[in-house]
Formats: C-alpha cells, sequence, structure tokens
C-alpha cells in the first residue's frame, strides 16, 4: 500500500491493521516516532495527519489514503527552524528526549490552530505524557514560540 | 593475555567503525598504555592525552565520560568540570560515552560506570577534574618544551596556549602529539580551581547532548537497526514466581513475518519474526499456560497483611536506640500515635524495557539503554556463556532510567537467551508497556508506625518509629544486609552526616526496622527510601506539632539546632515561599524537609481541594543544597522533574496485586500526572560548596511530604496513606 509520509510517497508491505507507528518506524525506517503505551494514552507516538494531531500507535495503516498527509518529527523542518524546534532548544525543553518527538508534534498542531494559545488551550491540546517532567518547560516554549511566531509575522 | 588484548582491541576498532557508522563520525584517537598503541593510533586523527581527553587537530577536544545520561545531565555537568581544568574550549568539545569493554581492557581507567544514587557527578567529579587538569599541564609543558621556555610563565585560555614576553601562541590541538608523550603528573598533586573561580561549571550552561532531541534523529536502544536483524516480543508468567507449563507455538507459526516461538527459561516465552509488530501480534496470540505456583495466592489485602504484622512483630531491629524512648513517652502527657503505609510503585520509564543483542561462538554484543554497562556485560557474559573479553555492550542515551536500568539486567539476560538461538543474527527485543508494567523492579512496599510523646509545653519528650516492608538488598544485593541489619531501608532516618542523615535531634529515639519480603520483585526507584521514609517522618511532625498547638514549621525549627544544613534549607524555602504570609480563600500550605542521596531538601506546597475531595496542588517552593551547584539550570530541570516524578505518585501511583500478578498494566489504569496539573515549580538552590551532594533524587522525598501537609491543613485529617485519588478527603 501507498503511504504520503513527510511529502513523499512511501510503498508499505504491512498487513492494514498494522498501527502507523509501526509502519513508520520498521517499513519506513523513521524511527523519532516512538513506542510508549500502544493503546494512545501517552502520544509518544504523536505524528500529523492532514494537519491534526494523531496517536499513530492506534491508528491502522489501512484506514488511510494515499491522499492522507501523514508529517512525521523528521518532516517537521527542513533544519530545525520550526518555532516549536527553536524554542525547545532555547529553553533546553527535554532531559532523556524520549517523548519529545511526540511532544514536539502536539505543541506544532496546537500552534497551527491557534497561533496564540492561552494556558488553558496548552492544557487541553498538551497531554502526552513525560517522565522526566518538562511540563513546566513545554508550557513555557509553547508561548516563546507563539512569540516568535507571532515577531515574525509582524515583521514580514 | 595476549589473545585478550588482541580482541579487546579489535572490539574497540569495530567501536569506532560503528560508531562512526551510526554517524557520529567521532574521530576517536586510541592510544593504549596497555596494547599495540600504533597500530590502532594509525586509524584516527586525534590523540590521546590522558584517558579522558583526546585532542584533535581542529583543536575539538573529545572528553571521555564513563557515567550513563538519562535526562539527568550528568553528562552536561561532567564536561563543564573537565572542561574547567582543561581550559579548552567550551564550542569544540564533543563527548564520547566509553564502552564497558574499553573499561575492562583498560584495567577501568574510568572506575565504576554505575550511574544511580545521584552518584553521576558526586563520585566522579575528583578524578574527572584531576583528569582535565593533568592534560591541561601535559599540554601546557609541550608547548613550554617546544618554546624552552619554563611552563609557569605560559598561560592558557579555550584552548589556546600563550606565551606573553615573546608573544608566542600555539592550540592544544598543535602540541597534543608532544604532550602526549611525556609522563603524566601525579593526580595528587594538582591543584583544582577553587569553585569560586569557575567560569564554565557552575554556568547554567545548555545541555551537550540536545543534538537528536528535536528532529528524531537521536538513536535511543529502541530504535537500533541493524542488518538482517530480527524482532522479538517477550512474554514472562504474569504471576511472579510462576512457570511456562505449555505453549501451542503452531497456532501463530504461520502468521506473516513470524521465524519462531522461543523458550526464553523456565518463565518466559518470545515471538521471533521479521519485524517487532508481527512478533509482538503473533504472542498476542499465542496459546500459553502457566503453572502460576504459590504467587498465584498473593493480593495487595494479603501483603497488607503481612506487613501490618511487620509493625509490631517481634523480630524487628533498632537501628537507633537514642535514651529511653518507650519510657519517655509512657510518661508524657499527650500521646500521638499513627500507623503511614505506601505502595508498590513501577518505574514507567517513556522507553519500554529493550535490548538487542548478537551472539555467536566467538563473540558476544548487546545495544541496550543501562545504567550500568559493567552490569549489562556480565550479564551478557554469563547468559551467553562468553569470557568478558568476547563481550562488549554498546551503550545508548536512555529514555529514562529512574533505578530501573541499573541492577537486574533482566532484559539483558533475555534478549542474550533469545539471541543465542540465532547465532550470528543480531535480535531486538522489546518489552511491550504492558509487560513493562506487569515485571518491573518495583519500588518496595511499607508501612510505617510512629508514636510520639508530648510534655504539658507541647515539646516532644520522645518518639518511636518502626518500618515495616520489603527489603531491597534481600530482593538485589543480601551481602549488604550486616548482622542482620538493612541500614538501606530507614535511608533519611539515620544518625551519621553526611548521605541521609534525619534533620531532628530528639530527646529520646527509637528506630525500628521488621523486614517483611513478598513476592513482588522489588528494586530502586527514584529517591527509595527516602522518598517513603520522609511521608512518615515529615507527615507525622505535622501531626505531632498539630497536637502541640505549634506552627509546623516552628515546631520543626525547635529540633533542629543540631542540624544547621537541614534548617539551612528549611529556612530558605519557607522565606521564598512566604510562609505565613496570607493565602487566597481556599488554599493551603505544607511544609517538609529531608536529607538523601548526599544532598538537603525543604519544600513547600499550596493546594486547594474542589468539594468532591480531588487536589489540586497551585505552587511548589523547594530548597536544595547540593554542596556544590555545577550547573544550577539543569539542577532546576531536575527539581522539576522531580516535582513531576513525585506529584505522580502522591496523587496516583499504586501498582497493587490481584491473584499474584499486576493489576495496573498500562497508562490508562496506573495514570501518570500530565501538562494540565503542573503546579508553578520555584526552585531555590542554595550550595555551601563544603561538600558534594546529589540532584536527580534528593528533592523528590519532600514532595509529597509537603502535599499531604497542606491537605491536613486543609482538611484538618490527616493523610496517611497514598496515592491521595483513593483517601477519602472530602
Amino acid at each position: 500500500m501507498k503511504l504520503n509520509v513527510n511529502g513523499k510517497i512511501r510503498e508499505v508491505e504491512a498487513e492494514p491493521d498494522t498501527p502507523l507507528l509501526w509502519a513508520l518506524r520498521e517499513q519506513v525506517g523513521l524511527t523519532g516516532t516512538k513506542y510508549g503505551c500502544g493503546i494512545a494514552q501517552c502520544g509518544a507516538c504523536s505524528v500529523h495527519l492532514n494537519g491534526k494531531a494523531v496517536r499513530s500507535c492506534s491508528l491502522p495503516v489501512g484506514s488511510l489514503k494515499p491522499t492522507d498527509r501523514i508529517v512525521t518529527i523528521e518532516g517537521l523542518s527542513p533544519e530545525l527552524t520550526h518555532p516549536v524546534q527553536k524554542a525547545w532548544a532555547a529553553l533546553d525543553v527535554p532531559q532523556c528526549g524520549y517523548c519529545q518527538s511526540g511532544q514536539i508534534m502536539a505543541a506544532a498542531a496546537l500552534l497551527a490552530s491557534k497561533p496564540r494559545p492561552s494556558d488553558a488551550e496548552i492544557n487541553a491540546a498538551m497531554t502526552n505524557v513525560c517522565r522526566c517532567g518538562t511540563y513546566q518547560r513545554i508550557r513555557a516554549a509553547i508561548h516563546l514560540a507563539a512569540d516568535d511566531a507571532a515577531k515574525s509575522k509582524a515583521k514580514a | 593475555m595476549k589473545t585478550t588484548r588482541s580482541i579487546a582491541n579489535l572490539s574497540r576498532r569495530k567501536f569506532i567503525l560503528d560508531s562512526a557508522a551510526a554517524g557520529g563520525g567521532l574521530a576517536l584517537g586510541m592510544r593504549l598504555p596497555l596494547g599495540p598503541a600504533d597500530a590502532n593510533a594509525a586509524d584516527a586523527a586525534g590523540t590521546e592525552v590522558n584517558a579522558w581527553v583526546v585532542v584533535n587537530p581542529d583543536d575539538t577536544c573529545v572528553l571521555r565520560i564513563a557515567r550513563s545520561e538519562m535526562g539527568q545531565g550528568t553528562h552536561t555537568g561532567l564536561a563543564q568540570l573537565l572542561v574547567e581544568e582543561l581550559e579548552c574550549d567550551w564550542n569544540k568539545i564533543r563527548l564520547d560515552p566509553i564502552t564497558a569493554g574499553q573499561n575492562l581492557a583498560r584495567k577501568r581507567v574510568w572506575g565504576e560506570m554505575g550511574t544511580g544514587g545521584s552518584r553521576g557527578i558526586r563520585t566522579s567529579q575528583d578524578y574527572v577534574r584531576r583528569g582535565g587538569a593533568a592534560a591541561r599541564e601535559m599540554l601546557l609543558q609541550a608547548a613550554a618544551d617546544e618554546w624552552k621556555v619554563p611552563v609557569a610563565e605560559l598561560a592558557v585560555s579555550n584552548g589556546v596556549i600563550t606565551h606573553a614576553a615573546s608573544s608566542r601562541t600555539t592550540t592544544y590541538g598543535k602540541v597534543a602529539a608532544a604532550a602526549a608523550k611525556l609522563a603524566p603528573p601525579d593526580p595528587k598533586s594538582l591543584k583544582l580551581k577553587d569553585p569560586k573561580a569557575w567560569k564554565v561549571a557552575g554556568q547554567p550552561l545548555k545541555r551537550v547532548d540536545l543534538a537528536g532531541k528535536l528532529d528524531g534523529t537521536k538513536v535511543y536502544a529502541i530504535d537500533v537497526k541493524l542488518p538482517g536483524m530480527l524482532n522479538a516480543a517477550i512474554k514472562a508468567c504474569p504471576v511472579f514466581g510462576g512457570t511456562l507449563a505449555a505453549y501451542d507455538q503452531g497456532k501463530v507459526l504461520s502468521r506473516p513475518g513470524v521465524r519462531a516461538v522461543v523458550k526464553v527459561n523456565d518463565h518466559t516465552i518470545a515471538v521471533v519474526a521479521d519485524t517487532w509488530w508481527h512478533a509482538k501480534s503473533a504472542l498476542d496470540a499465542l496459546p500459553i499456560t502457566w503453572n502460576e505456583g504459590a504467587g498465584a495466592q498473593a493480593s495487595s489485602a494479603t501483603i497488607a497483611a503481612h506487613l501490618q504484622e511487620g509493625l509490631t512483630g517481634a523480630d524487628a531491629y533498632a537501628e537507633r536506640d537514642e535514651g529511653d524512648a518507650l519510657k519517655a513517652i509512657e510518661g508524657a502527657a499527650t500521646r500521638v500515635e499513627a500507623v503511614y503505609a505506601t505502595p508498590f510503585l513501577a518505574h514507567a520509564t517513556m522507553e519500554p524495557m529493550n535490548c538487542t543483542a548478537r551472539i555467536s561462538a566467538e563473540r558476544g554484543e548487546v545495544w541496550v539503554a543501562t545504567q550500568n554497562a559493567e552490569g549489562s556485560l556480565a550479564a551478557l557474559s554469563e547468559e551467553s556463556g562468553l569470557p568478558l573479553s568476547k563481550c562488549e555492550v554498546y551503550r545508548s542515551d536512555l529514555g529514562g532510567g529512574f533505578g530501573r536500568r541499573g541492577g537486574p539486567q533482566d532484559y539483558v539476560r533475555q534478549a542474550v537467551a533469545i539471541a543465542k538461538q540465532f547465532p550470528g543474527t543480531p535480535v531486538k527485543m522489546i518489552w511491550s508497556r504492558e509487560e513493562d508494567q506487569a515485571h518491573d523492579y518495583f519500588r518496595p512496599i511499607s508501612q510505617c508506625r510512629l508514636v510520639a510523646g508530648l510534655d504539658g509545653s507541647g515539646n516532644l519528650v520522645g518518639l518511636h518509629a518502626r518500618v515495616s516492608g520489603q527489603s531491597i538488598n534481600a530482593y538485589m544485593a543480601p551481602t549488604a544486609i550486616k548482622d542482620g541489619k538493612d541500614k538501606r531501608q530507614t535511608q533519611g532516618l539515620w544518625a551519621e552526616p553526611g548521605d541521609a542523615q534525619l534533620g531532628y535531634t530528639f530527646p529520646n529515639f527509637r528506630l525500628e526496622y521488621a523486614m517483611r519480603n513478598t513476592h513482588v520483585p522489588v528494586g530502586p526507584w527514584r529517591g527509595v527510601n527516602t522518598n517513603q521514609n520522609a511521608v512518615y517522618m515529615e507527615c507525622f511532625m505535622d501531626e505531632v506539632a498539630r497536637a502541640a498547638g505549634k506552627d509546623p514549621l516552628e515546631f520543626r525549627r525547635g529540633l533542629m539546632a543540631n542540624h544547621p544544613k537541614h534548617l539551612g534549607v528549611l529556612n530558605a524555602v519557607a522565606e521564598k515561599a512566604g510562609w505565613g504570609r496570607p493565602l487566597p480563600a481556599g488554599v493551603h500550605r505544607g511544609i517538609a524537609q529531608f536529607m538523601g542521596y548526599g544532598s538537603y531538601s525543604a519544600a513547600v506546597a499550596e493546594v486547594s481541594m474542589d468539594p468532591k475531595g480531588k487536589v489540586k496542588v497551585h505552587r511548589l517552593v523547594l530548597a536544595l543544597n547540593c554542596g556544590h551547584a555545577v550547573n544550577p539550570d539543569q539542577i532546576a530541570a531536575q527539581v522539576e522533574g522531580s516535582v513531576v516524578y513525585g506529584l505522580t505518585a502522591a496523587l496516583y501511583g499504586e501498582i497493587s496485586i490481584d491473584k499474584g500478578r499486576v493489576v495496573e498494566t498500562n497508562f490508562h489504569t496506573y495514570p501518570m500526572l500530565r501538562l494540565a496539573e503542573m503546579p508553578k515549580v520555584e526552585t531555590v538552590i542554595v550550595p555551601t560548596y563544603d561538600f558534594w551532594g546529589g540532584v536527580g533524587e534528593p528533592t523528590i522525598c519532600v514532595v509529597s511530604p509537603a502535599v499531604m501537609n497542606a491537605v491536613f491543613a486543609a482538611t484538618g485529617k490527616p493523610v496517611r496513606s497514598l496515592p491521595l485519588r483513593k483517601a477519602q478527603l472530602a
């Protein structure tokens, strides 16, 4: 079957019930998307599906069409230039880093739909688990990314 | 011996090739004191000045680090300390975490590699700084020799050596080859810098290991890919102590991708397939029968009763017995008594346990996230039957450790047992989250009974505490139990200064421990056992203060005259939190202090409760004296992290047992704190620079009691068991 991953059509040999997560990791070879729980609880496997954050561990590839646009952490920006990645670096958000692909993808999807999210909107959107405990910095980094994006927009 | 060396050298060369192939591209210069150095040196451009420092011709310095990185920032901190003494350019460093095989082959020149107990920096700082200082001396001497000037006339900054009198400069990269030929100075003769003069250490520098964490390119052990690699999913008997009775492999062998069903050991089965998803879904479909054994009779209720019996059982020993606590309490005007309980907890590292192994008749290799690379090497050697010299461990940074990836190395043994059945073929074994929850080495369960006596003026005259609970040492390290005394279980309540001393002086004090083991495997868990003993002692302090009619802070201060460092952090946190100042309606404060892992911690929590009794934590202020603050921003990150780990335990954490097995099999029943519940965390670092304490664990022990004491302040009813979600608070 065909999957549209990071702007490229990829031929994937997988049974239809294979979760997108494992198709990405084991068929496409993109391991930035992580396995955490397998039941859509922790969000380590978050990717963008047509611009929205989804939990790929619970999304069978058989439910996807070749026109569905899948973006993984590897495809978020060409050179770490996404405002979320820059804010994450500025505030040194990651500790072990394992959940951060998912956190970054969730934050990027949030900012795409709500460019200046309130704390309540961040609370509602950012439900990914981080066991190292980087939540305080994640919140600050989302605000920073929103501020930076607004400033660049004002300049343009 | 010659054979051992040549194989060891092969392994090093192999490691270099693998590192380069993995995209690191590190130029590793290996001048080996015990091997044929030149053969290896020819492979690489860099020059090893000493075991810690390799200098490349472009002046990049490669720093060799023995400890593991799991997000706690040890690599960054040790690099800062090394660079501080080496005086190289912070912007031109790379880290090279050495392997266990390299360490062994070089007679453990890097010391032990275990990374736990918040020891990463405090027990390596001295030799790491001396390693940096020794390399600096050799590099300076090489320049002085070349210029024929006294070394004392040279200055160095950022790896550039200057001789002011003759206006000459050179760089570390240019003199490294000559420096490496010099006799190293006696490490003991080196004078290390006064921390007051630190320029790189002590600064809130950014982490050195950010790369790859923002774009998904960092390779964790679970991401390892090797040519021809197979994948394994694994299942052990869900009842601890049970065994594998039968399985029907015919039901799954024809499934897509499946290669084999493999018996791993007497209680574990695995499916090996071309992908992990194929292996996992086949394992789920595999009919398995277990001999559950005697453990199947156990439940949370039987375990609780077992521990409860320990609170009065005759077999307890006294860890401390000062004065006559029982008599003092008997004669007291007021008696306060309470029994507390804390549950088993799982680590729930975000990266589940996994290990990739390749075993042949000649060689054993594993790729693994480990807090103890030498422990992994030993497990590989034992399980494969290959001598240590034919084994190597390739260590990835960990997707979380928290104590799980240190001692047992059970997953290494399993991966090796599976891979042995596919000689020469690499097999990656990954645990499902369900397996990870079911077969952890859990934080041990315990209870504590405390009794205090107060005189007519509300002064504490005696305290009797007995901890009853499961022993980590009994399970993992029986030789650590000396003369029947298992000191580890009473951490934080000790008389001795230095590591986990109780911060109070009671006129009469008796501390007892009754060992009550269960069939559940136990092990270290961020802050254990201080995180439980702090709950007992610090919540009880609030109960006693209330009985005495005293403010919890003032009551504590009255018992802390002999403990100025404990008092120092308590005062610092009280000041920062504004203890005693008015709070918004419905918000209440709680305070706690404790010592663990060589450092002093205190916290103030501000909480409110909804009408149903659900607790909301608004703010947590924490003070930490870890002696030397190597990187204040990374320390703050660890404190923030300890709040999340501690609050998850306080609010939600419980592993319960039914029919001998774990009930909470994934995050839907073992809930985690999420961002919406994150309180505002303020960290006050008050280093006194007269000792070296830990950072990763100490503050976790004050999180739960501060929150529980705030709930006590809110409701007037003490909270005596965790998690709070199961307590009747409304």
